[in-house]
């Protein structure tokens, strides 16, 4: 029996080749996704495209009333996002103590990060649409996209306030510093390149879902721009989904140079996060 | 006077940062706070359904809203059919390139790879449901010479692809955590490195590996855009293998697609709104078996360090 088994040599050359491929299968289809729809949308991209109105059943025209939207609401998360979520890192990072209330932060924690994007989206119209009354607006989807994004903030943070070395607070304690005056002068300036990758992901991830604003914001066709945060709007995300699914007899280019223009803007922001990440970790002196 | 200034200056101050730390405390507990809202408006507005709709059709194979027929059934092995799929193909694949990340690809790769898993991650999924539409599903249908290729086998495969930036890193994370001594000990043994790898490395890995599959498919389950593009959206339930690659109807793409179209306080209003609490519940259920994977390794960790 074992003459027939493989030399381990071997053994390990076909795994190792195994496995190598499951890495090709993988990465691949990313190059393969952006590069088409880069090859195919690039003709669509025009100086109209981006700052005009969609017309004749939005088979014409542009995306301005979808991108200035999608900017309204990644502002907006932001906005209800970036305090709370510091917040709670340093709360976790700086204050919590290793007991039961602490345990439960963390299991709510990875809960609201598992909560998938569309029960978000009804959460968001049960108490933002209709029991708060904001009506479907960039307020209601904005809170919804905003705790939606908590989660990432929240753990990113916290690992950036982490990585802080002790020794830093120690020193700056023994110099008479309150534990505020530690964290405001010493901690948050040397996490601050981390926690703004993280709040960089973590809004890129709001600014591409199309699930939670279906209801709480999104317009089919709306060809103005918001005034207030009372105002519904288009959005590109759910405008894709739109263009592509809702209307019959739409040309492809338009398509595809609509998911060109949501890619860059995501995948920019993307680029940006991990230029600055590189960028100070090169400086870091611990 | 001067004394009496400072003496001011640091009670406003120490006023100030009593309020900030109560403010850091408040946001501290504000994802408990959230999560317990969700649930309770979930069920506020989930929970009439049960009244409304008798629970014999809540419970039967037929659902038509339009003719009042809930029956929950297909929705609830839509995305059952979806998500193990997708779960069975993601995690062979996500762990085979966690290893390939983590032990076999040189610096050089590695740092190439790692940023494209990421892009992969913020890929939307509403564009990723658009290529699977217009590229991916006629591609199928002519490769398997089936009537068309909204099918849940396209979903399953672009699930599986898109849960696979959870997998991996969850599954680099566990790799990394086995310690070198364990690697250097089989090597010094003379076993080759993917003996380590496979009879060292990943079997102390093992708890490790069963989270990353529940987040995966905690991932997959929730996933709302591509499986609603993608997977056709017929209400059936499979009955074999055959329906594998047919269309199929998921609980998530049922509330994104109807919930727009309903009225408010309508009997299918409240139905949606008990689908979205069953996904709750289920997510939360997966979410709280892999944290108890984690604290029970962090417990572990604890021991052999004291």
């Amino acid at each position: 029996m074992s003459k027939f088994r493989l030399s381990r040599q071997t053994s390990q050359r076909i795994a190792f080749a195994l496995i190598s491929l499951a890495a090709l299968v993988v990465v691949a289809p990313i190059f393969f996704i952006v590069g088409y729809i880069v090859y195919e949308g690039a003709s669509a991209i025009s100086w109209e495209f981006l700052t005009a109105y969609p017309y004749n059943g939005m088979k014409s025209g542009g995306l301005l009333p979808a991108i200035v939207g999608t900017l309204w609401l990644t502002a907006g998360t932001a906005i209800v996002a970036v305090p709370i979520g510091i917040g709670a890192a340093i709360y976790l990072s700086e204050y919590a103590k290793d007991n039961t209330l602490t345990r439960a932060i963390r299991v709510a924690i990875i809960n609201l990060a598992g909560i998938p994007s569309v029960v978000y989206g009804l959460f968001g119209l049960g108490l933002f649409v209709i029991f708060l009354n904001f009506g479907t607006s960039i307020l209601a989807g904005s809170l919804t996209l905003g705790i939606m994004t908590l989660p990432v903030i929240i753990s990113t943070a916290e690992e950036a306030l982490r990585a802080v070395p002790q020794s830093f607070r120690l020193v700056s304690v023994s110099l008479g510093g309150t534990h505020w005056q530690t964290i405001r002068r010493v901690v948050l300036p040397q996490a601050l390149p981390g926690i703004i990758t993280g709040v960089i992901l973590g809004l890129e991830r709001a600014a591409g879902e199309t699930a939670p604003i279906l209801f709480t914001v999104a317009a089919f066709f709306l060809p103005r721009l918001p005034k207030s945060v009372f105002d519904q709007t288009m959005a590109l995300p759910y405008h894709l989904y739109v263009i592509s699914t809702q209307v019959p007899g739409m040309p492809v280019q338009i398509q595809y140079g609509t998911a060109l223009v949501l890619l860059i803007f995501v995948l920019s922001m993307n680029v940006i996060a991990t230029l600055i990440r590189n960028h100070y970790r090169k400086q870091r002196f611990w | 006077m001067t004394n009496e200034h400072e003496e001011q200056q640091k009670r406003s101050l120490s006023w100030l940062e009593f309020l900030i730390e109560r403010a850091i405390q408040v946001s501290g507990v504000s994802a408990i706070a959230l999560v317990v809202l969700i649930f309770l408006f979930l069920i506020k507005e989930g929970a009439p359904a049960f009244f409304k709709v008798p629970l014999s059709s809540l419970f039967a194979a037929r659902w038509y809203p339009i003719e009042s027929y809930f029956g929950l059934l297909p929705l609830v092995m839509g995305s059952m059919i979806v998500t193990i799929g997708a779960a069975v193909v993601s995690l062979p694949l996500g762990l085979a390139t966690a290893i390939f990340i983590a032990e076999i690809a040189p610096d050089w790769v590695r740092d190439i790879l790692k940023p494209f898993v990421e892009v992969l991650a913020g890929i939307p999924s509403v564009v990723i449901g658009f290529i699977g539409m217009l590229v991916f599903a006629p591609l199928i249908r002519v490769a398997l010479d089936i009537p068309t290729g909204l099918t849940a086998f396209t979903g399953v495969l672009l699930l599986a692809w898109m849960a696979l930036p959870t997998v991996v890193s969850v599954a680099e994370d566990v790799l990394d955590a086995v310690p070198k001594t364990y690697r250097d000990a089989g090597l010094a043994l003379g076993m080759t490195r993917w003996q380590v790898i496979w009879r060292i490395v990943l079997p102390a890995g093992r708890s490790g590996v069963l989270m990353a599959l529940m987040l995966g498919v905690g991932r997959a389950i929730g996933e709302t855009m591509t499986v609603m593009m993608v997977t056709g959206n017929a209400a059936r339930i499979p009955t074999g293998l055959r329906d594998f690659f047919m269309p199929v109807r998921t609980m998530t793409a049922t509330i994104a697609a109807e919930m727009g179209e309903v009225a408010q306080g309508s009997p299918h209003y409240h139905v949606l709104f008990a689908v979205g609490l069953t996904l709750f519940v289920i997510t939360f259920i997966v979410n709280m078996a892999a944290a108890s994977v984690v604290f029970r390794q962090v417990k572990r960790a604890e021991r052999m360090l004291a």
